[in-house]
């Protein structure tokens, strides 16, 4: 039943997007643009500082999920959908669970498209052990998208919204970013670093249990007027 | 009532606090004449300014605190005396 | 908690009013000397830290699932004290460093964590200035899940290599340094006490503010 819900759910919004694929494309661009402005940052005389390229894909990733969050509830709240969603008689933390997956395939396609990009523009190897860079990126997004569902959907009624975000959802997703930065860092070396990559992944997780528990067990009480 | 205690408790960290820092600035090793530079940096940096004011932050800090709170709680009771004034006026005001 | 608030004033008075004469009196450490006299009061409060840090999770989620009004002022005033304390060790451990390492930062997993912390309870601190009704709420969220953030900072340091030292030091202090092991965990002592008095004032404050929401109500019927 909570698995329905939530795969109801997702398919939802999978179904809306699917029509204007809106957020979807103007994450992804936003992602991209993103990336211009730090070459512009870390590129001297045409070459890119060394070891900037994990840096910037997560911070890339991590503005356009920011952004991809206000968006998505932003559409919830414009269409009142968030109340007739809570009003329905399913399970909270299952909702929960359906946004969850939703932004974090969102995220996934960003990155997808993201990472060779990267790899191109600031020459960094992201590709040399591809099972563990997929690790890395997988349980990154969820842990990042576990609290920032959460927060975004906490804050719908927030005169503030769009600015709280941020300010709430970064200095707690810092470790997960340290550890995807990281992570990938010691992947683009030569030769990539294995050992510490899988000790960022095993690090990850713990985030990512921590983290989706905490967001199940209040999302409810949050949630309520 | 809270707030003589916090004043005397900030009074008398602060003078307790002062005295004893007069007695720990004694034990400070003496200034050096002029020698030429040597070595690295660090051995350059002089810690008795540091130690100081990190320890004259904390105290500053702690005072800071103290006062807004003072300051919050005093606008908190003239909030309510303004209240019960007000309130106090409307009842006189009314017949009974 | 109003009984208490006298003598424990009393005590944290006469712990500070000692505390700079043991640092005074304690021995030079072998290779930082003077500057690492900082150390007793920068432990001391990381130790007021991570108890406000607990207080206010524990508050926090009683007020999320519960309700209960007393618990929201236990939270917002353990938040307040969390970033204050943090402040005093993020500038004491800048003030050590600087002499320790030769710069006034570095961003190690410790330091890193140690001011995101910071930034988690002033988030906290903003969301209930700004975020409007139910902001209470909000931040309970928030102090949850900076309190289940607090115990990677301290587990940051054993696993990421860095200049900051690591937490074995306290382990062999004792045996080392007895001296500075007894001054260090006085001055935590008095950090602690001192926490509570001032989280006992600043609930008082809150306790007066939503008395004066009370009358205000009751004024309007």
């Amino acid at each position: 039943m909570f698995l329905k819900v939530a795969i109801l759910v997702l398919k939802k919004d999978l179904a809306i997007e699917a029509r204007s694929r809106e957020i979807l494309y103007t994450t992804l661009f936003f992602a991209i643009s993103c990336l211009l402005i730090f070459s512009v940052a870390f590129v001297k005389e045409g070459v890119p500082a060394e070891d900037a390229a994990s840096g910037i894909l997560w911070i890339a990733l991590t503005f356009s999920g920011t952004l991809a969050l206000g968006r998505t509830f932003e559409r919830e709240r414009y269409g009142e959908t968030l109340r007739a969603l809570l009003m329905a008689p399913a399970s909270r933390p299952a909702i929960y669970v359906g946004k969850l997956l939703g932004m974090v395939l969102l995220m996934l396609a960003t990155e997808a498209v993201l990472l060779p990009l990267v790899s191109f523009l600031f020459r960094a190897p992201l590709f040399a052990r591809p099972l563990l860079l997929a690790a890395l990126l997988v349980l990154g997004t969820v842990g990042f998208a576990s609290v920032g569902t959460l927060f975004a959907a906490m804050l719908v009624r927030t005169r503030t919204r769009d600015v709280l975000l941020p300010i709430l959802l970064y200095p707690i997703t810092v470790p997960v970013i340290i550890a995807g930065v990281r992570g990938t860092s010691a992947l683009v070396q030569a030769p990539p670093d294995e050992a510490v990559a899988t000790l960022w992944i095993g690090l990850l997780t713990g985030f990512d249990v921590v983290f989706v528990t905490l967001a199940l067990w209040t999302f409810e009480p949050l949630m309520t007027e | 009532m809270v707030r003589r205690i916090e004043v005397t408790v900030a009074a008398v960290m602060t003078a307790v606090f002062t005295s004893a820092a007069t007695i720990a600035a004694q034990a400070q090793p003496a200034q050096e004449g002029f020698v030429p530079a040597t070595g690295p940096i660090s051995e350059q940096i002089p810690a008795a300014p540091l130690v100081v004011a990190a320890y004259a932050f904390f105290l500053l800090l702690m005072v800071f605190y103290l006062w807004t709170i003072w300051r919050r709680i005093g606008k908190v009771e003239a909030d309510m005396r303004a209240l019960e004034r007000r309130q106090g006026a409307s009842a006189g005001g009314q017949s009974r | 908690m109003r009984k208490l608030f006298l003598p424990l004033a009393a005590v944290a008075a006469a712990m500070f009013a000692y505390a700079p004469v043991g640092i005074a009196k304690v021995p030079y450490e072998s290779t930082m000397l003077l500057v690492q006299k900082i150390f007793y009061f920068h432990f001391a409060t990381w130790m007021a830290v991570t108890a406000s840090v607990l207080v206010c999770g524990v508050a926090s989620a009683i007020y999320l699932f519960k309700g209960t009004a007393a618990a929201d002022h236990y939270a917002v005033a353990s938040a307040e004290l969390t970033t204050v304390f943090c402040t005093f060790g993020l500038v004491s451990g800048s003030l050590w460093g600087r002499k320790a390492w030769g710069v006034w930062w570095q961003w190690d997993a410790r330091l890193t964590m140690a001011f995101m912390l910071e930034m988690v309870f002033l988030g906290y601190l903003l969301v209930r200035k700004y975020g409007g009704p139910g902001a209470e709420k909000l931040a309970a969220a928030m102090g949850i899940f900076g309190a289940a953030t607090a115990p990677f900072i301290y587990k940051s340091v054993d696993w990421w290599r860095t200049v900051h030292p690591q937490t074995t030091v306290m382990k062999t202090l004792g045996d080392k340094f007895p001296a500075a092991w007894n001054l260090v965990w006085f001055c935590s002592a008095a950090f602690l006490v001192l926490f509570v008095v001032l989280l006992a004032a600043r609930v008082q404050l809150e306790q007066l503010r939503a008395e004066l929401d009370r009358a205000y109500l009751a004024a309007e019927e």
